[in-house]
């Protein structure tokens, strides 16, 4: 390009480098073979591209050997239960003949979670909410802080704080629900006039487990809304909450249930808390405020795995399979929900 | 409809460091009004004063009136939103809202205000599109997502879902620097057919832009970086770009500094 003849003009002072720009010698063309091989790739590229193509597949496989382990443990304990385990609420494997059913465990793992989900997500999002759009900036750094390091929490750490805290309070609360509003199914009185240990306890748990996870997460995705977009909101003349409600959450929506799947992932799995808190029962039943309303499969395998005989122990893996089918399920169908406005998402997700 | 702005000894600060200072101006209904001057002068600070979205930034406020027919909008008891809504304002990228349609980006603004029967939102909508030249573009696809039309119509469809609340002032700024010049062209035409229902200002860098569409244009400038800026004219703009008042507005309309 330059010939000598007319050195470029540069047009900042900034462009003006010592060497550059002085019409001097450059080699008349450069080769553009630099590798004897083929294929022109880069070295660093091709290394590069073979560890993030092995790293997936080595998560691949890593999944299909463990739904492989869970099915081959499973089928020999599976073929010796006498009571369908697809159909029955008891839980006796290790009796003989073995008798065992899945029914009472998915229950009370779905309905825990749900109700730990309905108690979390508001508070998740209000969190959030303040957080990215309402506390001043000084009070908004510190809690967000406070928020991530809750979520850091071990769940043991909750469990022992749910049975020794939380127990006694919460069954006041029971008690008091279960006479005033005993009528709905939920709030199903006691016989024995007894709340403690319930399956609503560790529903408790759970959400105040999930709520930090759904709250960092949501107040993420919150602050990533573009700051136009508020604009063109106020400029509309709407409030504060009118604008979160018109340009902030509907962008947020995908980020926000990916996080609420992440928390209700967590929910469905969680297993020492639970089986702290928990005094459990394979039976089907909405009264969550009693003891010995339910159980959930995470706990259940974590208490029994221990003692199991080997038919009991295929039951407990079989249990696992069901989770693990669970969790794939509410992934699938948060996808879905997601991608059904897919078009509309303005680039979030 | 459009109303007389009238600022009066205006200042704005962003914290502790003033913008603006002293701006004092009468900007006449349905008229186009430019406010042009190199950047940092503090057009902007001032277009957005005018109608409260300067106080948006944490921290930043204004001192002096601002009246909008002989109501001061900084007076005491006034709402912000109120104000907003009586004034629209356009912004320097087109910002429709990512997850609505065509047609709830322009009712939003409606929708806000409590507006429910469908039919009055479909016939603000097609008023709305119609008054943005942009009608006969989207109407088989009123549903589709607002970010998916191009930049020039995306501007046109903000500046629809800003007249549809039927405001008295439409703030631009900048709103054409973001734009191809057939875009920019289209928002100029549509800028000359609204002023004869809106007062409209509008920020520019772009000088012959407001030769061509403003009746009058006010130059702002700034001695130096960390001062305020302050308005340093503001007269016909046929007066402006033959014959300015002030050495200043001069030089810098002919291209020696800024």
């Amino acid at each position: 390009m330059s010939l000598g003849a007319l050195p470029p003009v540069p047009t900042d002072p900034a462009d003006v480098r010592p060497g550059s720009g002085d019409g001097g010698p450059r080699p008349a063309s450069l080769p553009l073979r630099t590798s004897g091989s083929g294929t022109a790739e880069p070295r660093g590229d091709r290394v590069f591209r073979g560890l993030s193509v092995s790293a997936g597949v080595a998560l691949l496989l890593l999944i299909v050997a463990i739904a492989l382990f869970l099915v081959v443990r499973a089928v020999p304990a599976l073929r010796a239960d006498t009571a369908g385990f697809l159909s029955s609420t008891g839980w006796d494997p290790n009796a003989l003949p073995p008798r065992f059913g899945i029914v009472a465990l998915a229950f009370g793992t779905v309905l825990s979670s749900l109700l730990a989900l309905a108690m979390a997500l508001p508070v998740a999002l209000g969190v959030a909410l303040f957080i990215s759009h309402y506390a001043p900036r000084r009070i908004a750094g510190p809690l967000g802080y406070v928020v991530d390091l809750l979520a850091a929490v071990p769940s043991v750490v909750f469990g022992l704080w749910g049975i020794s805290y939380l127990n006694v309070p919460l069954a006041g609360v029971s008690r008091f629900l279960a006479e005033h509003l005993g009528w709905f199914p939920l709030f199903a009185r006691a016989a024995d006039d007894v709340y403690t240990r319930s399956l609503f306890l560790a529903s408790v748990v759970l959400a105040i487990m999930i709520l930090p996870i759904i709250a960092s997460l949501s107040r993420e995705v919150f602050l990533q809304v573009p700051a136009t977009n508020q604009e063109a909101a106020l400029a509309l003349g709407a409030t504060r909450w009118e604008m979160v409600r018109t340009a902030v959450l509907p962008f947020a929506r995908p980020g926000v249930i990916g996080a609420t799947m992440l928390g209700l992932g967590r929910a469905l799995g969680e297993t020492i808390a639970v089986a702290i808190v928990l005094s459990p029962a394979f039976v089907v039943s909405l009264s969550v405020l009693q003891p010995n309303s339910g159980n959930t499969i995470a706990a259940n395998i974590a208490l029994a795995f221990a003692e199991a005989s080997a038919t009991g122990r295929g039951a407990l893996i079989a249990s696992g399979l069901v989770l693990f089918v669970i969790t794939l399920l509410v992934n699938v169908v948060a996808r879905a929900v997601v991608s059904r406005r897919r078009e509309f998402t303005g680039g979030a997700l | 409809m459009g109303k007389r702005i009238e600022s009066i000894g205006l200042d704005a600060y962003y914290g502790t460091f003033k913008a603006i200072e002293g701006v004092t101006l009468t900007i006449e209904p349905k008229s186009v009004t430019a406010l042009i001057g190199p950047s940092g002068c503090g057009k902007s600070t001032f277009l957005r004063s005018i109608n409260r979205m300067h106080e948006v930034v944490p921290g930043a406020r204004v001192e002096g009136k601002l009246l909008l027919d002989d109501e001061d909008v900084y007076g005491p008891g006034v709402d912000a939103t109120t104000v907003r809504r009586t004034i629209g304002m356009v912004f320097q990228r087109p910002n429709p809202f990512p997850t609505m349609s065509i047609y709830d980006n322009v009712v939003a603004g409606l929708k806000l205000n409590g507006v429910k029967k469908k039919a009055d939102l479909d016939a603000a909508c097609e008023r709305s599109l119609k008054g943005a030249n942009l009608w006969n573009e989207v109407k088989d696809r009123l549903g589709k997502p607002g970010a998916g039309l191009s930049g020039g119509q995306q501007q046109r469809l903000c500046i629809a879902r800003a007249i549809a609340v039927e405001p008295q002032v439409l703030l631009m700024d900048e709103p054409c620097s973001a734009l191809d010049p057939i875009s920019t062209l289209a928002i100029e035409d549509l800028m000359t057919e609204l002023k004869d229902r809106f007062t409209i200002v509008i920020v520019t860098h772009n000088m012959q832009q407001a030769a061509r569409v403003s009746d009058r244009t006010g130059f702002f400038t700034i001695e130096a970086t960390g001062q305020p800026g302050r308005l340093v004219e503001i007269d016909d703009t046929q007066k402006i770009f033959t014959n300015p008042g002030e050495k200043r507005t001069e030089d810098y309309i002919t291209g020696r500094f800024g």
